[in-house]
């Protein structure tokens, strides 16, 4: 087992030759992509599959029963789809966050209070205009709590992903580390795929949702 | 104070089906609201007046039966009926403004005249210093008050207030008694109010209607024109006599014109001031 000294120099060693930003940039690339379809789709399929009974009854089981499969079982279908090539790995990291991200929004908006619906349609409020105006809005604290738990699905699809099938990404230098025995490497990149899911899940997310908590006078978390 | 007609419920009926068998919410129910009128909807839980005003807020349907405003025939909600919920529901990620300026929106108005206008709306509930208050920073009178300022902001032709004091403590809901007074003779509204509580009732109202369900039939069992001055306060002699008629009048089923017998000796306040709302315990919903 290296000592942390041991750890901090092939870290930085990584960072001098370039391969780790390179390597963090291709999977921050990836996670991204993957995510932001997953948001993008999964945000409104929950409202829709929340706001319909025969969505919910169809879509709406499917999906609760896709998220009994670790999204890793994705990647041979993926393989023999889209070929070695990253749009398999996007196709993993999307089925890893779409439904976690689609579950959470249902659930949210599901559980809304129907006060806030009931009073905007008092006031001629419908259709779009409700969704966007009142139940995005209204189901936002909960929709914060889904998104940010599809990036923490996500960003493991991505490392799972990155591990087994061989291209560049922090993934992929880990197991660099391996097949050269060097303990230090995989430690060092052990450390920085940890660093970064605690920034983005403490700073960017943590931020977001307290100053929507506070703003919606919910309390700390 | 009158003018035309501006509400009219035409015999509406509405039944519920509970556990395989259907229970009627509401029996053959009729009634008019004057323009300028303020008119209480009186009763206990589960006469079915709050079902009476969600069927006149679009809310529900009725089975049967109108509701016209103005001579129109209505379906589903709009803002000719604007609503004021016991819990206010207003939007927690707005202020103050914002909600009131949510309700101009849907009128049309541009950013800037909605501005204004929820400046002014504010000034009238005087609220105007909290205009950029977070609806968690209010306490729930005031909330209540903002709820008033967005119904009336959508210059509805009648007002509907669902139990909008019942969640309140006592000192707010005086306070707001005498103001809703003040407002719908500035805003010169047609309100339509929805009570248990029958003090609230008098001392708000110029006439209130009863309803009861005898025999599990829900449906308007009496009337009561409230002709005591204007502003009136809840602890006035006169209002607790009044509510005391009401009170047992839905208790009992028993008319006016049975009560006048009864109470030939006029009867002492401190008598009046005890149970004269049997229904005022912890009912929820009505």
């Amino acid at each position: 087992m290296p000592g942390p000294a041991h750890v901090a120099e092939s870290l930085w060693g990584l960072l001098a030759d370039g391969s780790l930003l390179a390597s963090v940039a291709v999977s921050m690339r990836r996670v991204c992509e993957g995510y932001a379809v997953s948001v993008l789709v999964g945000v409104p399929l929950g409202i829709l599959i929340a706001r319909s009974k025969a969505l919910e009854d169809t879509v709406g089981s499917l999906v609760a029963g896709l998220q009994a499969l670790p999204s890793i079982c994705w990647l041979p279908l993926a393989l023999l789809w889209f070929g070695l090539n990253d749009t398999a790995i996007l196709f993993v990291v999307v089925m890893g966050s779409l439904v976690s991200v689609t579950i959470s929004v249902q659930d949210g908006v599901h559980n809304l209070s129907p006060g806030y619906v009931r009073a905007a349609r008092t006031m001629g409020v419908r259709g779009l205009a409700l969704v966007h105006h009142v139940l995005l809005p209204a189901s936002l604290p909960s929709v914060l709590t889904g998104i940010k738990l599809g990036w923490a699905y996500a960003w493991r699809a991505l490392m799972a992903g990155e591990l087994l099938f061989v291209s560049v990404g922090l993934g992929h230098l880990l197991m660099t580390g391996r097949e050269l025995g060097d303990m230090a490497q995989v430690l060092a990149v052990m450390v920085v795929i940890a660093a970064i899911g605690i920034f983005t899940d403490r700073v960017v997310f943590g931020n977001l949702e307290s100053y929507v908590r506070d703003r919606y006078g919910l309390g700390r978390a | 104070m009158s003018g035309g007609v501006k509400l009219e419920i035409e015999s509406v009926s509405k039944q519920f089906a509970t556990a395989g068998c259907t229970v009627d919410a509401l029996r053959d129910v009729s009634l008019q609201v004057a323009e300028g009128e303020f008119l209480i909807l009186v009763g206990l839980s589960g006469c079915g007046k709050s079902t009476l005003l969600n069927i006149v807020a679009g809310l529900d349907q009725a089975d049967s039966g109108r509701v016209k405003i103005s001579g129109r025939p209505v379906s589903g909600p709009g803002r000719d009926r604007a609503m004021v919920f016991q819990d206010g529901a207003l939007f927690p990620w707005l202020t103050a403004a914002q909600n009131v300026e949510f309700a101009l929106r849907q009128r049309g108005l541009g950013a800037g005249q909605c501005r204004l206008r929820a400046r002014e709306y504010l000034d009238l509930v005087h609220l105007g210093d909290f205009a950029d208050a977070h609806v968690h920073q209010l306490s729930g009178g005031m909330r209540q008050r903002v709820a008033i300022a967005r119904a009336l902001a959508l210059e509805p032709e009648v007002l509907l207030m669902d139990e909008p004091f019942s969640a309140l403590d006592a000192q707010t809901r005086e306070e707001l008694y005498v103001e809703l007074q003040r407002i719908w003779l500035e805003a010169k509204a047609t309100i339509l109010f929805v009570t248990h509580n029958t003090r609230e009732a008098v001392t708000l109202g110029d006439r209130v209607v009863l309803l009861r369900r005898p025999n599990g039939r829900p449906s308007v069992q009496g009337e009561f024109p409230i002709t005591i001055l204007r502003p009136r306060e809840i602890d006035d002699t006169d209002v607790a006599e009044m509510a005391k008629r009401i009170a047992i009048a839905m208790r009992d089923g028993r008319d006016l014109a049975e009560l006048e017998r009864d109470h030939e000796d006029p009867p002492k306040t401190r008598r009046l001031l005890r149970g004269d709302n049997p229904g005022l315990g912890r009912s929820i919903g009505g």
